[in-house]
């Protein structure tokens, strides 16, 4: 074999002062004279822990932290509103079966008045206790303090808000509550597990600088809105093994003459299911990603050290003739595997603790979860070591098992000339086609086709990891481009506090500014299919709408039909209907008519889940005639400012949103979570190629070194040498790119079904830009691979090659 | 029809004088080659002889450009002009190596993936003025066997390609190092008997190296070396048939 120069002293010294077994002694030596490939086995495992490490671990940690959060705050499992209901019926609560506590308040939305924003912000009233903690749904003081009996107008806002205007403990904030404006003093700044994503009504996402939780006592709350002694929200915290649906059948039986709009379950709870959705999606990337790295990984140990191995066949011919058993020689060369494993478990830990940590604090100022810490389960790290090290053993094991078989005097004989044929390609003519070096190439890919194949394969993984790391910024563009660009096409969205008629529109049109309105219906109601039922709000569109379409995943307008819903491909998924079946329809609101409604279409979107219906089959079913909940504007943009300002004055408008400033909130929110994982990916992908294309090349320059060096002797340059050594990684790598793109396609579907929320699927697309970028990193990482390994066949020693036999 | 006599009388090819070569082995120095002179003339079979570790092979090498010498001079002669091997940079040694020698070695070293026609093609298509690799091949005996592989061919018809491969681009000298090592007698024999019919045809100046003196009878030149220096040279009259040497 090859030789390597003999290097480092003072690892010589080490190794020998260590009084080590002469075998040992042989390990650690040929690790270190190996180095260069041995780290880059390490690093594929490491790699493998490491993502496991941080992405399974930092989701672990995020899960830990949230159930810790709900059970601190005693977050509630089922939730309603009314219109009005007696405090006294608070008992009546209490005593239907299965509920293990109950509690009530009084929320409602105003209007607050801050300075220096144009258009009105909103505020969500919460009522406390002033003495004693709310039984369920606590809050957590973060600044400041708890409010205090007797003080009527202190306050405690939401953390976001607070940040996001830069308020705190000791500052004023003035609100219009029930056509009151009042100045209110803020005693505390808190956060709710109820409310860590805020979504002010008729947005699809927190806007925190417009919308905020503000914290009341009861007794100044209550009175103000004309509740007092009376309560318009309950909640119940289930006991244990009780039958969910049946409590919630009870409760809407006993609220329904309230005013009842429906329980839900926790499951249900806007701001439970968006924690939910990203902590679905942080799962998927926390299981899919680890187990892509890890079996990449376990795979290329598999490949490189069997292939490590066969090149030591005459070492272990010698051990077996000095008397050394099987199992002694194939322990020693298993032993090389172990040292890889564990330098790259030692890394890989390391290294994964330390950005777990990095990714919980960027996770920590994002999911607003309190005492979120980076923990790591020891049960975790012991499966992925445990994988890694089956991986370099079932690698090993076999090149050992094949070179320990051998009677020690044929082993130590060189293997006879390798046996060549002219492959297909040749057959076919190709070949002719070829000078010698090109089918010196083609027939080594030829005559081990499962080793190239399994090569290209390893770095096709590297491309596959690459395209599953950034597509996710394609499907984001695309899906931007969908929602703010053709869907959402007005300019500001209006929402009402209460339902207006539909007269309203004309005195919209009328202000300044505004050049077309179409007007909305945002209906509460439950829909069922056989078993399964689902809460939602159908939005009831006019007919002809131009700013507010529904539009296909491939980006046609689907036409609104005169009667009938069309759902989300979600909802229609949850509910498992199909276009044409039938669903229940029951309204949550006014007469709460129950109605049977066909489903006239399905749509395929990304944002949300929605249930569209023309506005005026909405009336039918809501028994009301031309009744709007909201309007979409197109407004001219220099009266904008302007217009933002006049609709903040009119009392009966709850909310003013614009798509640019959703838009806004959302890229920001998308951002981080996308950004954080590219880098790593890069890396990772890098480390994967690195690791096939270098190895390879070293193993092939180790196996083929005489015959190089004999080309070397005959008079080829350097430079022609190389082509014929690294042409065949060559082949090997632009073989592994469009197999890789393959594999990443099919790897990134997996992962769109995997990362589905109700709040946000990602659209699955895969630009152009973005097989490109995974091939050029392969193809980068393989050309750096190619140039060190380069380096050493420029040191070829061709004497020493060619003077001994193997 | 013997050319020995004449042999003194005709070009020098390759002239080494004084040619040392130490190798540092840690912190003791070996010394390979101690003030080895040769003259290497145009056309001339030269027979080197020595035991393992004479330093044969170190100056086989040299000749080669493989090596070059720790001290001394090495001058290559063809055509009137004249260049100093022992000066030469690694790319003027490997175009040396590449335009005018042919090398053989005990282990055939021939590329698996190639055919034997393909393996003398190897080197006809960077050569100046090669014969084909047909003709090459033939030369050696291997014609009808030119498509086949090096795992399809014996030992013995392996180290002819090697030969067909090292003097179809007509080298102006070919180095053989221990051509027979790895063959049976009879094989051995007809290789060598190959080696000398190439040097007679085609006047290619060549020199072998062996540990067995027998074969020292075939060469116009036989020079024995021992612990890196020349300890004895002679002419023969006559070189002897192959087919007569025994070992």
């Amino acid at each position: 074999m090859v030789g390597p120069r003999r290097s480092g002293h003072a690892f010589e010294r080490l190794t020998a002062s260590l009084a080590l077994r002469p075998l040992n002694r042989k390990l650690l030596r040929e690790c270190w004279h190996l180095k260069g490939q041995m780290l880059s086995i390490a690093l594929v495992v490491a790699t493998g822990i490491m993502t496991v490490v941080t992405m399974r671990g930092s989701y672990e940690s995020l899960i830990g932290a949230q159930q810790r959060y709900y059970t601190d705050m005693r977050f509630a499992d089922v939730w309603t509103s009314l219109r009005r209901a007696p405090e006294s019926l608070r008992e009546q609560i209490e005593a239907i079966p299965g509920v293990a506590l109950a509690d009530t308040r009084v929320g409602l939305l105003a209007t607050l008045d801050l300075e220096g924003l144009d258009a009105p912000a909103q505020g969500r009233f919460v009522s406390i206790p002033e003495t004693g903690r709310p039984v369920l749904n606590d809050i957590l003081v973060k600044r400041g303090r708890y409010v205090e009996p007797g003080a009527p107008d202190e306050v405690i806002l939401s953390e976001k808000f607070a940040n996001a205007r830069g308020l705190n403990p000791g500052d004023t904030i003035r609100a219009i509550i029930n056509g009151r404006s009042r100045e209110l003093d803020i005693v505390g700044i808190a956060i709710s597990p109820e409310h860590t994503y805020a979504v002010p009504p008729g947005s699809l996402l927190p806007e925190d600088d417009r919308y905020g939780v503000l914290w009341m006592g009861r007794r100044a709350l209550g009175p103000a809105y004309d509740m007092d002694g009376a309560f318009n929200e309950a909640f119940i915290k289930l006991s244990p093994g009780a039958n969910e649906l049946a409590v919630i059948d009870a409760l809407n039986r006993l609220l329904a003459p309230y005013g009842g709009f429906g329980a839900y379950a926790r499951r249900d709870q806007a701001s439970h299911v968006m924690l939910q959705g990203e902590l679905d999606q942080n799962r998927v990337m926390g299981t899919a990603m680890p187990a892509v790295f890890l079996g990449v990984a376990v795979f290329l140990l598999h490949l490189v050290l069997g292939r490590l191995i066969a090149t030591q066949r005459g070492e272990i011919a010698v051990l077996k003739a000095f008397g050394y058993h099987d199992w002694e020689v194939g322990r020693h060369f298993l032993m090389f595997a172990v040292v890889a494993v564990f330098v790259g478990a030692t890394i890989g830990t390391v290294g994964g603790i330390m950005l777990g940590d990095a990714y919980i604090g960027v996770y920590r100022q994002y999911f607003d979860l309190p005492d979120l810490e980076y923990s790591l389960s020891p049960g975790l790290l012991l499966v992925a070591l445990l994988v890694s090290v089956s991986g370099a053993f079932s690698g090993a094991l076999g090149a050992v098992r094949k070179a320990a078989s051998l009677p020690p005097a044929e082993a130590m004989r060189a293997e006879p000339p390798a046996r060549f044929e002219p492959g297909l390609l040749e057959q076919l003519g190709i070949g002719k086609l070829l000078p010698a070096s090109g089918r010196m190439i083609l027939r080594n890919v030829e005559r081990k086709p499962l080793q190239a194949f399994l090569s290209s394969l390893g770095v096709a993984f590297s491309v596959a990891i690459l395209v599953i790391g950034t597509f996710m910024f394609d499907g984001v563009n695309h899906l931007i481009d969908l929602q703010f660009r053709q869907i959402q096409r007005e300019d500001i969205t209006v929402s009402f506090l209460q339902n207006l008629s539909g007269g309203v529109r004309h005195d919209l049109a009328r202000l300044e500014g505004v050049t077309r309105v179409e007007t909305y219906r945002m209906a509460p109601a439950r829909l069922r299919f056989g078993h399964w039922s689902r809460e939602t709000a159908i939005q009831g569109m006019e007919a002809d709408g131009q700013l507010r379409r529904i539009i296909t995943a491939t980006g046609g307008v689907q036409p609104l039909p005169a009667d009938g819903l069309v759902l989300s491909r979600v909802l229609a998924d949850r509910l498992r209907v199909t276009t044409g079946d039938t669903v229940v329809v029951e309204m949550l609101e006014g007469r709460r008519q129950i109605t049977s409604v066909r489903i006239a279409g399905i749509v395929e979107d990304f944002l949300g889940v929605s249930a569209y219906m023309n506005i005026d089959a909405l009336h039918r079913l809501t028994g009301e005639h031309d009744v709007i909940s909201g309007a979409y504007l197109s407004v001219t943009e220099s009266e904008r400012s302007a217009l933002n300002l006049e609709l903040k004055q009119i009392p009966a408008v709850a909310g003013v949103a614009s798509p640019a400033s959703m838009l806004a909130s959302f890229e920001q929110q998308m951002a981080q979570n996308i950004f954080i994982s590219v880098g790593f990916l890069v890396g990772f992908a890098s480390v994967i190629a690195v690791g096939v294309v270098y190895n390879g090349a070293r193993i092939a320059l180790s196996e083929r070194g005489r015959e190089l060096a004999s080309l070397r002797v005959m008079g080829f340059h350097r430079r022609e040498v190389a082509v014929l050594l690294l042409g065949e990684q060559g082949i090997i790598t632009m073989l592994a790119i469009p197999l890789g793109w393959v594999i990443g396609y099919g790897l990134a579907w997996m992962m769109v079904q995997g990362l589905q929320t109700d709040t946000f699927r990602i659209p699955y697309v895969v630009a152009p830009r973005t097989y490109m970028l995974s091939a050029l990193v392969t193809i980068l990482a393989a050309v750096a691979s190619g140039l060190a390994v380069r380096r050493r066949l420029d040191s070829l020693d061709l004497i020493s090659v060619l003077k001994t036999r193997e | 029809m013997t050319i020995a006599n004449t042999a003194t009388r005709r070009p020098v090819v390759l002239r080494a004088s004084k040619l040392c070569k130490v190798y540092e082995m840690g912190e003791v120095s070996v010394h390979a080659l101690k003030d080895v002179d040769l003259d290497l003339y145009e056309g001339e079979l030269l027979v080197l002889l020595g035991a393992s570790g004479s330093g044969k092979s170190t100056l086989l090498n040299i000749l080669g450009g493989l090596d070059v010498a720790s001290s001394g001079s090495l001058f290559f002669q063809q055509q009137g002009r004249e260049q100093e091997l022992s000066r030469a940079s690694q790319t003027e040694l490997t175009n040396y190596r590449r335009e005018h020698v042919g090398f053989v070695f005990q282990f055939y070293n021939l590329i698996p993936s190639l055919t034997a026609r393909e393996n003398v093609a190897l080197v006809t298509d960077i050569a100046r003025s090669p014969m084909s690799p047909e003709e090459a091949l033939e030369l050696v005996g291997l014609g009808p066997r030119m498509h086949h592989f090096p795992a399809q061919l014996s030992g013995g018809e392996q180290q002819r390609v090697a030969i067909a491969r090292a003097v179809a681009k007509r080298p102006h000298i070919l180095l053989c190092d221990e051509p027979t090592g790895a063959l049976d007698a009879s094989t051995g024999r007809l290789v060598l008997s190959v080696l000398d019919r190439v040097n007679r045809e085609t006047g290619t100046t060549t020199a072998i190296i062996t540990h067995n003196a027998a074969i020292g009878e075939i060469g116009d030149t036989v020079v024995r070396m021992s612990s890196g220096e020349i300890v004895e040279r002679h002419h023969n009259t006559q070189r002897a048939n192959v087919e007569d040497v025994q070992w």
